[in-house]
């Protein structure tokens, strides 16, 4: 009998060391590659960057595809027309120049010369004109990106020059043209995307991995990517990924928390800034008590933006004090971040005249999805008790949240952030009275104006006035609390530079490359 | 025959039953698929539209039926967040979560038998007590964090595992039974530690019954006794446990699946239920229980095997 049990033992050990034995081998090649990445470079002529994603891919096709880590990473496939810089401004990318005309109804942009798609094909404006019919909704069916709506028409006198006529002047037109240009009369986006962005698509796994490789033919000779191979690997847990970058099994690691780093110590470089982002506790102006004024000053006058940002964010974010980030600096208004500095008598008193002496029930829903949310919700009850205000959170899925809270607006209170978009328009018209995802349900005629008049202005000085004013509106009207853009951090090995932080979320792979 | 039948009757019926309860459950949720699918940043009109295309505009009674309909003609339907055939996803996941399943419950026969023997033969001495504590820790931990803990471990400081993925066996055996070797570990650890407790109790039970005392009055040695009577009738609610264990591991598991990054079936029923992806719930409901139902038959079969008194009922 013991003699079994032995024997059974045995049994799984030997397995145990065959594994590990065989492991073994195999690791001290892969620990090589790791320890040593340039080297391998050299010996092996190519070099492979790992990056962890923590969402899967919605769709490969850039026009079906919603979700906002599939465009970031698809990104680095598609060009379009134009792309951002770091600080948000817009610079050529297919098209090398474009001229507005007076009237601002007449947009023309002239094309690089030799752009290639990734099957070899040359990318004219027969291409551009096909995109944006779909994409303008111009060939049936509701437009893919709203903003094209105003594309009157659309004319290409030569191979590399095309023309929209529009049908009213839109200053949120222009920065819409980041969108990507897709071959036409091509149809297997979904499965073998094809673009003429810095790398090619290589492979998909489902809920695995996404391989890209080294475009060698990238119009932009100066910016022909140094990575040969990038492959962003599905990794839904955040710890999980901590631990592969730990072992060496991962190379950047985007949106990593204060604890990840410090687990990562100094194995790591680390780019940070703000994202863009506005997170807001919505007050829905429709609701008493918060239809009033002073209801709405004495919240934000007791909600404390600081601590939150230093106990939720541990101290990286940056404070707002309207719905927008300072990340898009030409068009945002500084000074309001402390328009209503903490001040709880004031509060309390402001809560007296409205006719809360003594407080009131406020019922806030959460999405119970984002953690962040839900730690700033609980920090938000402890700071509104103080004036009397008995905070009830309420927690639900995002889905529900969706339905509910921001179709239906059936909600008092909520947490939410809003991520960021390079255009002051789809950021500030969310306040519009007749806008359908004015889920605030924000009325003032004086913003609506501003708004409109932004969005006629042809000059950029103008322009950005315009919704500097309004962002004031937001914040003097106490339309909600706006409470702060909460940085992010991607982490990269040591051996690793060139990524940049960007108002919406981009990797800007083409730059990354090894430290000499 | 007329069992096999009887049992044939019993799928259908909890099938249907099933399948109606989720469909009614999911009209109840609220959330709209394309809106989900298009975020939040979506205008009205492009929902619509979408809706439109995905055939959200019907009557969610219409979806249903035409859902069944298409299950007659073995289609399982289109998901609505992937835009790709069910059955085509349900392909790619069914291994993943397959290979860890079967990984783990060898493991769990492997160490959980032999040491539940152990622990019952050496009642009262040392070795037993620590085994107690051991599987009573076993039972304890939360899969979760003695998931990182292997990780940090075997991964991380030693670099004997991978510390993430998936590893298609047709690509690479060995890689792959490395890289499913620490998630079916995790998975193993609490049903080991259930067939160990199990095993014990019912093996000492056993053990003082009449027939074991005839069997030693009969001079038979204590090792017949064992393998011969006494593990026989111990191993009968074991295996209902382990058919328990084995339908639920072969659902998928969701914390363990994230943990090791494996594109598994039980991250794929969050995402379906979260997206409100009615056409790949369905299905995935269908497949789960069928599996329990298919286990449950086997199970019925092995106590047969096992237990010729039941052969003689049945």
């Amino acid at each position: 009998m013991k003699k079994k049990l032995f024997i059974a033992f045995l049994l799984v050990f030997v397995i145990a060391f065959v594994l590990v034995g065989c492991s073994n081998s195999q690791n001290e090649e892969g620990k090589d590659a790791n320890a040593a990445k340039p080297e391998t470079k050299e010996a092996t002529g190519s070099s492979v960057v790992r990056i962890a994603m923590s969402t899967e891919i919605d769709n490969l096709d850039p026009y079906k595809s919603a979700a906002t880590d599939t465009g970031s990473m698809m990104d680095n496939v598609f060009d379009g027309l134009l792309d951002t810089n770091p600080k948000g401004e817009l610079v050529g990318a297919i098209a090398k120049s474009y001229d507005i005309s007076e009237d601002g109804l007449t947009y023309t942009f002239t094309l690089n010369e030799g752009v290639q798609f990734h099957d070899g094909s040359e990318l004219t404006s027969e291409d551009v004109v096909a995109s944006y019919e779909t994409l303008a909704g111009m060939n049936g069916g509701e437009p893919i990106v709203a903003e094209f709506a105003v594309i009157d028409s659309i004319e290409a006198p030569s191979d590399y020059e095309v023309i929209f006529h529009l049908k009213e002047k839109n200053s949120a037109f222009l920065a819409a043209n980041i969108v990507a240009i897709v071959p036409s009369d091509y149809e297997e986006q979904s499965s073998k995307p094809i673009g003429a962005g810095p790398f090619k698509f290589e492979a998909y796994k489902v809920g695995q991995e996404l391989r890209l490789v080294k475009n060698e033919n990238y119009y932009n000779h100066e910016k022909i990517p140094q990575i040969d191979e990038v492959q962003f690997k599905i990794m839904p847990d955040q710890e999980s990924s901590v631990l592969a970058m730990q072992a060496g099994e991962i190379d950047v690691l985007p949106g990593v928390t204060q604890q990840g780093l410090t687990q990562l110590g100094d194995s790591i470089n680390t780019v940070s800034g703000p994202q863009n982002m506005v997170q807001l506790l919505a007050l829905n102006n429709d609701v008493e008590p918060y239809s009033d004024l002073k209801v709405r000053q004495a919240i934000n006058l007791a909600i404390d933006k600081d601590t939150i940002i230093d106990t939720v964010s541990e101290g990286n974010g940056t404070k707002l004090g309207s719905n927008f980030s300072p990340a898009m600096e030409f068009y945002y208004e500084p000074g309001l971040e402390d328009y209503y500095a903490t001040n709880i008598e004031k509060a309390k008193s402001l809560l007296a005249e409205a006719g809360y002496n003594d407080g009131f029930q406020m019922e806030l829903t959460v999405p119970s999805d984002y953690q962040f949310h839900v730690d700033t919700a609980q920090v938000i009850a402890e700071q509104l008790s103080q004036v009397g205000i008995d905070v009830e959170i309420k927690m639900i899925e995002f889905s529900t949240w969706l339905e509910d809270v921001y179709q239906n607006e059936q909600y008092d209170t909520t947490i939410i952030g809003f991520t960021g978009k390079l255009d002051p328009y789809k950021i500030l018209r969310r306040y519009v009275n007749d806008y359908e995802r004015n889920f605030v349900n924000y009325d003032n005629e004086a913003y609506d104006e501003l708004i409109d008049q932004a969005l006629r202005a042809t000059d950029e000085k103008d322009i950005a006035a315009h919704y500097k004013e309004a962002q004031r509106l937001l914040t003097e009207d106490a339309v909600s609390v706006f409470i702060s853009d909460p940085d992010r951090t991607i982490a990269m090995s040591n051996h690793l530079e060139g990524l940049n932080m960007y108002p919406i979320q981009k990797f800007n792979l083409e730059d990354l490359h090894y430290t000499e | 025959m007329r069992y096999i039948l009887y049992k044939l009757a019993t799928f259908v019926a909890t099938m249907t039953l099933v399948s109606i309860i989720i469909f009614f459950v999911f009209q109840l949720l609220p959330g709209n698929p394309a809106h989900i699918i298009l975020g939040i940043e979506a205008e009205q009109a492009q929902i619509q539209q979408l809706e439109q295309e995905l055939g959200l505009d019907k009557q969610a009674t219409e979806r249903y039926v035409d859902w069944v309909t298409g299950l007659f003609q073995a289609d399982l339907g289109e998901s609505l967040k992937y835009q790709l055939p069910v059955s085509d996803i349900l392909v790619d996941r069914i291994p993943v979560t397959f290979s860890l399943g079967i990984l783990s419950i060898l493991l769990t026969i492997i160490i959980g038998i032999p040491l539940g023997i152990l622990i019952a033969r050496t009642k009262g001495k040392w070795i037993s007590v620590v085994l107690s504590i051991m599987t009573q820790l076993g039972i304890a931990i939360p899969s979760f964090w003695f998931g990182f803990i292997l990780i940090l471990v075997f991964g991380v400081i030693l670099s004997l595992f991978p510390t993430y993925g998936y590893v298609p066996w047709s690509e690479d055996f060995f890689g792959a039974l490395r890289a499913l070797f620490l998630p079916s570990l995790v998975i193993a650890i609490s049903n080991i530690a259930v067939i160990i407790r199990y095993l014990r109790n019912t093996i000492l039970d056993q053990a003082n019954m009449e027939y074991v005392r005839t069997a030693r009055c009969k001079g038979l040695t204590e090792r017949k006794i064992m393998y011969g009577h006494i593990l026989r009738n111990a191993l009968i609610p074991v295996i209902t446990i382990l058919g328990l264990t084995i339908a639920d591991t072969l659902g998928g598991s969701i914390i363990i699946e994230n943990v090791f990054a494996l594109p598994g079936l039980g991250n794929l029923l969050i995402e379906s239920i979260s997206s409100r992806d009615f056409p790949l719930v369905q299905s995935m409901v269908l497949y789960i229980a069928v599996l329990v139902i298919t286990i449950n038959f086997i199970v019925d079969l092995l106590y047969k095997v096992i237990d010729p008194r039941i052969r003689a009922k049945g």
